[in-house]
Order: C-alpha cells, then sequence, then structure tokens
C-alpha cells in the first residue's frame, strides 16, 4: 500500500521537538533518574531503588494532600459553573454594556498568580486588610493566618474571583452564538424561562462547559502559586496541596529522591486527565 | 567537548527504560512506516484509537500496575510488568 500523505512536513516539526526535548524530556528523564536514587548534594548519588515510591504510596502526607487537592477542585467547580452560568445568562447580548462586561470579566484573568495571592492576602488580614478587618469589626472572627476554616474559605473566595470569569466568558461565547430563530420558536411556544434554559441554552452550552469544567478542575488540581502567597499551605497543613506539598519537600526539605518519586506520581495523575480531556472533547467533535 | 551529564544522574535501571521506550517508539514508527494510517478502529472503549493511543494507554496503565503494585503487595516488580505485558496485550487487542 502507498503511503498516504508527503512525510516532509514533518522537519518543520522539528524546532519545536528540539526545544521541547531540553525543556520538557530533559528535565524528565533527570526526575526519572533522581526518583530511584538518594543525595545529600555534590552529584553524588546511592541507589535506592523503588524506597521512594513505597514510602510516597504509604504516606498520609501524600494521601492527605491528594484528598484536599480534589476536595478543593470540587468546591471551587460546584461554586464557579453556575455561578459563571447565572452571570453569563444576565450579562447584556447587545448594547454598551457588552464591551463594558467584557472588560470587567477580563480583568481578573489578566492579573498574574502571585499578584492574585498577595492582594488577597494583604486584603484577608485583620490589622490593614479591608476585608479581615470589617469582618472582624462586625464581629464576625475571622483569621485566615490561624484558624482553617477561614483559611479554606479565603483560598476558596479567591479563586471564585479570579477564575469564574473564564467560565462566563465560554458560557457567554456559547449564547451569543444561538441563533434568534431559536429564542423567536421559544416564544411561539411559550416556553417558559426554565424551558428556553433547559432546552435551547444548556444545551448550546454543553461544549464550551465541558471545556470550562475540564479546564478548572485541571487547573485547580495544579494550583499552587495563590494558596502558598496566601497561607503559605497552613494552619499546620490544612491548605497545602499536592503542589505545595512537593515544592516544601524538594525545595525546603532539599529530599530530591522522595520529591522525583512525588513529581512522577502527581505526572502520572496529571497526564491521566489531561488525556480524559483531550478524548472527551475529540470524542465529542466526532460526535458532532 | 567533554558533555558532563553526571548532573542527570543516570543509572543502568533507568538507562534501560528510556532505552526501551524509544525502541519501542523507533518500533511504532517503523510499523507506520510499513502499514501507514495507523490503523484507526472503535473498541471496547467505545471511541476510535490509533495505535499510538494504544502504545500510550499501554504505557500509561502500565505505569499505575507498577504505582499499584507498589502500594499494595510489596516492592518484586516482576509480576506487575507481567501483568503489564498482559494488560498491554490486552489493550492492543481489543481497545
Amino acid at each position: 500500500m502507498d503511503k498516504t500523505w508527503n512525510n516532509k512536513a514533518w522537519f518543520l516539526v522539528l524546532p519545536v521537538l528540539v526545544l521541547v526535548a531540553f525543556t520538557a524530556v530533559v528535565p524528565l528523564m533527570t526526575v526519572v533518574n533522581y526518583s530511584v536514587q538518594d543525595t545529600f548534594g555534590n552529584n553524588v548519588f546511592t541507589w535506592a531503588g523503588t524506597e521512594w515510591f513505597e514510602e510516597l504510596l504509604s504516606s498520609s502526607r501524600f494521601w492527605e494532600a491528594m484528598v484536599r487537592n480534589l476536595i478543593f477542585s470540587f468546591i471551587i467547580l460546584a461554586i464557579e459553573v453556575p455561578l459563571g452560568i447565572f452571570i453569563a445568562l444576565n450579562m447584556p447580548k447587545k448594547g454598551w454594556g457588552v464591551p463594558v462586561c467584557l472588560v470587567l470579566m477580563s480583568l481578573p484573568l489578566l492579573i498574574p498568580w502571585n499578584v492574585v495571592g498577595t492582594i488577597w492576602q494583604v486584603f484577608g488580614r485583620n490589622d490593614i486588610g479591608l476585608l479581615g478587618y470589617y469582618l472582624n469589626a462586625i464581629g464576625i472572627d475571622y483569621n485566615y493566618v490561624q484558624d482553617p476554616f477561614d483559611a479554606w474559605v479565603t483560598i476558596i473566595v479567591m479563586d471564585v474571583w479570579h477564575w469564574t470569569s473564564l467560565v462566563v466568558l465560554l458560557c457567554y461565547a456559547g449564547l451569543v452564538s444561538i441563533p434568534d430563530a431559536f429564542y423567536q420558536a421559544a416564544k411561539i411556544d411559550g416556553a417558559s424561562r426554565w424551558a428556553v434554559f433547559r432546552y435551547i441554552q444548556l444545551p448550546k452550552m454543553q461544549r464550551v462547559l465541558l471545556i470550562a469544567v475540564l479546564l478548572r478542575f485541571m487547573d485547580s488540581f495544579m494550583i499552587y502559586t495563590e494558596p502558598f502567597v496566601v497561607t503559605g499551605g497552613g494552619p499546620g497543613n490544612s491548605t497545602t496541596f499536592l503542589s505545595i506539598d512537593l515544592v516544601k519537600t524538594a525545595l525546603g526539605q532539599f529530599d530530591l529522591g522522595p520529591a522525583a518519586a512525588m513529581s512522577l506520581v502527581y505526572f502520572l495523575i496529571i497526564l491521566l486527565l489531561s488525556w480524559v480531556f483531550y478524548t472527551v472533547m475529540t470524542n465529542y467533535d466526532a460526535e458532532r | 567537548m567533554n558533555l558532563d551529564l553526571s548532573w542527570m544522574a543516570w543509572t543502568w535501571p533507568t538507562a534501560a527504560f528510556f532505552a526501551t521506550v524509544l525502541l519501542l517508539l523507533c518500533g511504532m514508527a517503523a510499523w507506520e512506516y510499513a502499514s501507514p494510517g495507523g490503523n484507526p478502529r472503535v473498541g471496547i472503549l467505545r471511541f476510535e484509537t490509533t495505535r499510538g493511543d494504544r502504545l500510550f494507554l499501554s504505557l500509561l496503565g502500565s505505569a499505575f500496575i507498577h504505582l499499584a503494585w507498589l502500594g499494595l503487595v510489596g516492592s518484586n516488580l516482576w509480576w506487575a510488568l507481567a501483568l503489564s505485558v498482559v494488560y498491554a496485550i490486552g489493550v492492543f487487542r481489543y481497545v
């Protein structure tokens, strides 16, 4: 059987392959090498075999961080997706309000992660923070530095503030793509507001909602900068997610072997999620 | 030019692991050259997969099989390897 296409085009992606090799493949190989060894510095390594993996898989610290991460992802999805849909449904579809709303919605997305963390770290402080000071002034005992519940509320509200806009913009894009004929037909049929949402708007938003849910899940599962800046993983370990735990192990304790093993397990989980994301998206496109 | 790769901390087992992955990729390239198109088909997962997808699923699944073995059974990974080979054959046959 003859070849069905000209494979010379692959030479055009060679520069990218070389770049990826040096920025991803070589570091990944090094992490794999570190994960089966122990070191005390000076490039001196001793063989440890699967010890770090066994230690990691039986470590309550790792599983607790994983559970925290999953709970965090679940909570922010449960808040951001319905809230994003609600805001998108109520945004103006024509007139001067459209660009104003779009710019306002885009603003949080333009702020770097560490700046968002710093904003909320100051905002929530009891002494100088607008939020922390006034919550205490009206009698609510709020202190995210000492109370794990307050710390969780702070980082969840921060994430909702930062990323709901993404869900809003995606849903809005889905909504404005619905032709007017659908709404006119619904009006003729005397459809209620709920029926319009359930049978016209929601199905038309299905694709963008899928993107939003998967993006937000993966992103929240890998979250590091914002909670690290606000709480540093505390109080205690109450907001220590997988990425924070990893950095503490690698850079705080300089346990390169255990950190490498943890990186690989974390990487495999993300790889699995990315594959699910890719598969769901491509199959959805194929079905259409 | 003396290329110092000591910072990468190479060991024979990890080198053998990456050499195996490289050989698998070369084998897939040769297979593709001999039989172009990727042999797409719909298997038990009810969506289309190519042989590249099947290799990826085999490798990813094998990694999780090894981790599960380490966590649940013990550090002797030869049985996990055997299980992974059976799993990979199953993926290439039915997925």
